[in-house]
């Protein structure tokens, strides 16, 4: 057996799992292990300029390629750099393995310098966490992170590293890799056979079913079973934000996304209908509006790997606990078993009736010849990229428009903070996406107030040759509280105007990139053909967008799914 | 509504904290715990008295299923599976004279408890029961003297019957 310091078993670990790209950032408690890594030619290292980005960049990454990310950072402020994208990840049940150094052992709890307690403070926002005892250790608990975070639903699991477990000097032998096993944990994949039975029954009787996906589809690589079982029944199918793209949004039987910002049609289906197939989502307070008016003729099929999930915010009628890609195919099997045919002349009144929901155009919006209105861009975008580019988003209105205006036909193809909600997720995220995915095409959507969260960087960027595409939708303002503001608040505007962004294309240009300022809406068109020709380069493209422009359809508060306020 | 859920978990370190942090977390109390390792010292054992209606105890109980270091969850209560509960108390109660003691030691032989530890001043008493017994002993007790202190374990759950939790 070969011998090796525990900084060297920690790289081979990564090496051995398959890691090929590791985002961090160097410090005194993970003096060791970088050292190590430079003897590795399997492991290429991104340095981030702050840690929250080089962890956002391991979410971007897990996201875009279905593989776990991985991050190093050192103790103290390098952990608690972290903590938001942790928390980000979490939220959005990514696979993500965050390697943190710590003090030696022995000063563990003496408040000695750059100490801090990663494992306790992460801990509500972790699937698993593990603390090192010793270099034996290592090996060991990283491989079960990489399980862990991988398997079951999804999350991100923190390795934290004391400084002493890597020392160079103290070599132990290297345990072979064996398939990880751990007794208190074994993850649900097939459901119940005499439920899927039922749920395939009820599916097939319903008069107005809905199909309602999400997140859940894209982790569990489900969307070909999404579409066999949707087209089979001929069902309205509606997503949550997280997710778009694993039905396809072009697709005639898509209705777009549901809930908050969803759609007239979308809500409405949900509203009157009479089953309800959701599968991988989690019935959160973005989707179900007022929980007591949620869709009152609807029974409710529900099925996801997380038993927690189930009747956590919604009672579900028939709950199923699996995979959603087997749990699916389980499906199919039982529709072709009990030749299941669905109900197609019921479906057609409620596609008749759908329709006239449809004819409502809530997206329609109107444009003038002196200001963009955010929407013209995502347009721009999607018209530009046919829809294929890799679209990072941040937070706020620009990611409602983002996933209202740009159909998304693709699992992974849209990487955004759906439940923790990050401002400054977006740029990083689109950084491990291209690092990731180097062919594909990769595009920020962001907001002028977001982009200023992880601007920093571009010089990342600069020095690891990533040229992503960045539209900043410029107003001037953080667009969604102010709508807020403007809608529930008397139109008090309390400090959400952004009167003193820096200049855009300076920026861009002074970390080493491109930048293209777009003032009037006819300059729009040329800016964004000028980015997409750039190939190579990244692009900073600052579009002024109207400030007064509002994310409409929106749900009413204290109201059921179809109480909406629409576009005048 | 009262609900004992009884945990199985790994005994390493920062289990108990996962455990416990879950409850806070998500908004739960915890009237009660009581934690030890088992007759396999790789796993402890924990009893929880929570208090909440049977939809919370259920998400309780999958919430606390997901906690990877969680072996095995039960939840307790009346419709499901019968349980026997237990809970000790200790308690010191001052005997400054002869007719405090007599009524002490006989309240003690009715309750079965037992004095544990005497001094010239005290007594230190030990009784184990159900947590309304445990309710009622100290309520009794504390009308013939002051309770100079009383210390109770939380309540130990266990399965009726022929069930049992198997790691």
């Amino acid at each position: 057996m070969t011998q090796m310091s525990g900084a060297q078993m920690l790289v081979r670990t990564l090496e051995d799992l398959g890691v090929e790209h590791l985002f961090g950032y160097p410090g005194g408690a993970v003096l060791d292990i970088f050292d190590a890594l430079l003897q590795s030619d399997k492991i290429k290292r991104i340095i981030c300029r702050h840690e929250q980005g080089a962890a956002h960049m391991a979410d971007g990454y897990a996201r875009a390629t279905g593989r776990v990310g991985c991050c190093l950072v050192t103790s103290g402020p390098g952990a608690t750099n972290t903590v938001t994208s942790i928390a980000t990840a979490y939220m959005d049940s990514i696979p993500m393995v965050v390697i943190t150094g710590q003090v030696g052992t022995g000063l563990i709890g003496t408040d000695a310098f750059q100490e801090v307690d990663t494992v306790g403070i992460t801990r509500p926002i972790v699937k698993h966490s593990y603390l090192c005892q010793g270099a034996t250790d290592i090996p060991k608990f990283i491989r079960e992170a990489f399980y862990l975070a991988s398997t079951g639903r999804p999350g991100p699991v923190v390795v934290d590293v004391p400084k002493d477990c890597v020392n160079p000097k103290r070599l132990f032998d290297y345990p072979p890799m064996q398939e990880v096993k751990m007794r208190s944990y074994n993850p649900t994949r097939l459901g119940h056979r005499g439920q899927v039975k039922r749920a395939a029954k009820l599916l097939s009787e319903a008069k107005r079913p809905v199909m309602l996906i999400g997140g859940g589809i894209v982790l569990g690589g489900a969307s070909e079973k999404v579409r066999a079982i949707a087209e089979k029944f001929n069902l309205p199918v509606t997503s949550t934000l997280m997710g778009l793209g694993a039905f396809p949004g072009t697709h005639k039987q898509f209705l777009g996304m549901l809930g908050m910002h969803g759609t007239y049609e979308a809500n409405e289906a949900m509203d009157k209908s009479d089953l309800i197939f959701a599968v991988g989502v989690r019935f959160d307070d973005r989707i179900t509006n007022t929980v007591s008016k949620f869709c009152p003729a609807a029974k409710i099929i529900h099925i996801d790997v997380d038993p927690a999930s189930i009747s956590k915010n919604v009672p579900a009628d028939l709950p199923i606990v699996g995979d959603a890609d087997a749990v699916l195919g389980q499906f199919l099997d039982a529709i072709e078993e009990q030749k299941l045919e669905g109900s197609p002349d019921a479906l057609k009144l409620w596609w008749e009736q759908i329709e006239k929901w449809r004819q409502v155009h809530c997206l329609a919006y109107k444009t003038n010849d002196e200001l963009l209105k955010p929407q013209q861009v995502i347009e721009a975008v999607y018209k530009a990229t046919g829809g294929k580019a890799i679209i990072a988003t941040d937070v706020g209105q620009h990611q409602m428009f983002t996933a209202l205006y740009h159909p998304f036909d693709k699992p992974r193809k849209l990487l955004t903070s759906g439940g923790l909600g990050t401002m400054g997720y977006g740029f990083p995220a689109a950084i491990g996406a291209k690092i990731g995915c180097p062919d594909e095409c990769v595009c920020l959507i962001t907001g002028d107030g977001s982009f200023q969260m992880n601007i920093q960087e571009l010089s990342t960027c600069l020095e690891f040759n990533v040229p992503v595409k960045i539209f900043i939708l410029d107003n001037h303002t953080l667009g969604m509280v102010r709508q807020w503001q403007t809608m529930f608040y008397g139109g008090r505007i309390s400090s959400t105007n952004l009167n003193y962004n820096p200049d855009f294309v300076a920026v861009a240009k002074a970390y080493g990139h491109e930048g293209i300022f777009v003032e009037k809406p006819s300059e729009l068109q040329a800016a964004v053909d000028k980015a997409f020709a750039l190939k190579d380069k990244l692009v900073i493209v600052d579009v002024l967008c109207d400030t007064n422009e509002k994310v409409l359809p929106m749900q009413q508060f204290g109201g059921g799914m179809g109480d909406m306020f629409l576009q005048d | 509504m009262r609900h004992v859920v009884s945990i199985l978990i790994e005994n390493e370190a920062g289990a108990l904290s996962r455990v416990v942090g879950l409850f806070s977390q998500r908004g739960y109390n915890i009237e009660s715990l009581s934690v030890a390792p088992t007759e396999d010292p790789t796993l402890s054992r924990c009893t929880i008295l929570t208090l909440g209606d049977p939809d919370e105890a259920e998400q309780i109980t999958k919430q606390l299923h997901k906690l990877v270091d969680v072996l095995r969850v039960s939840e307790y209560d009346e419709e499901n599976i019968g349980s026997l509960e237990r809970e000790l108390v200790l308690m010191k109660m001052p005997t400054p004279n002869r007719q405090i003691r007599e009524e002490i030691r006989s309240l003690c032989q009715i309750f079965n408890a037992r004095i544990i530890d005497v001094t010239p001043e005290l007594y230190t008493l030990e009784y184990v029961g159900s947590s309304s017994e445990v309710d009622n002993f100290v309520e009794t007790l504390s009308k013939c003297s002051d309770v100079l202190e009383t210390v109770r374990s939380g309540v130990l759950g266990i399965a009726k019957g022929n069930h049992y939790m198997h790691s």
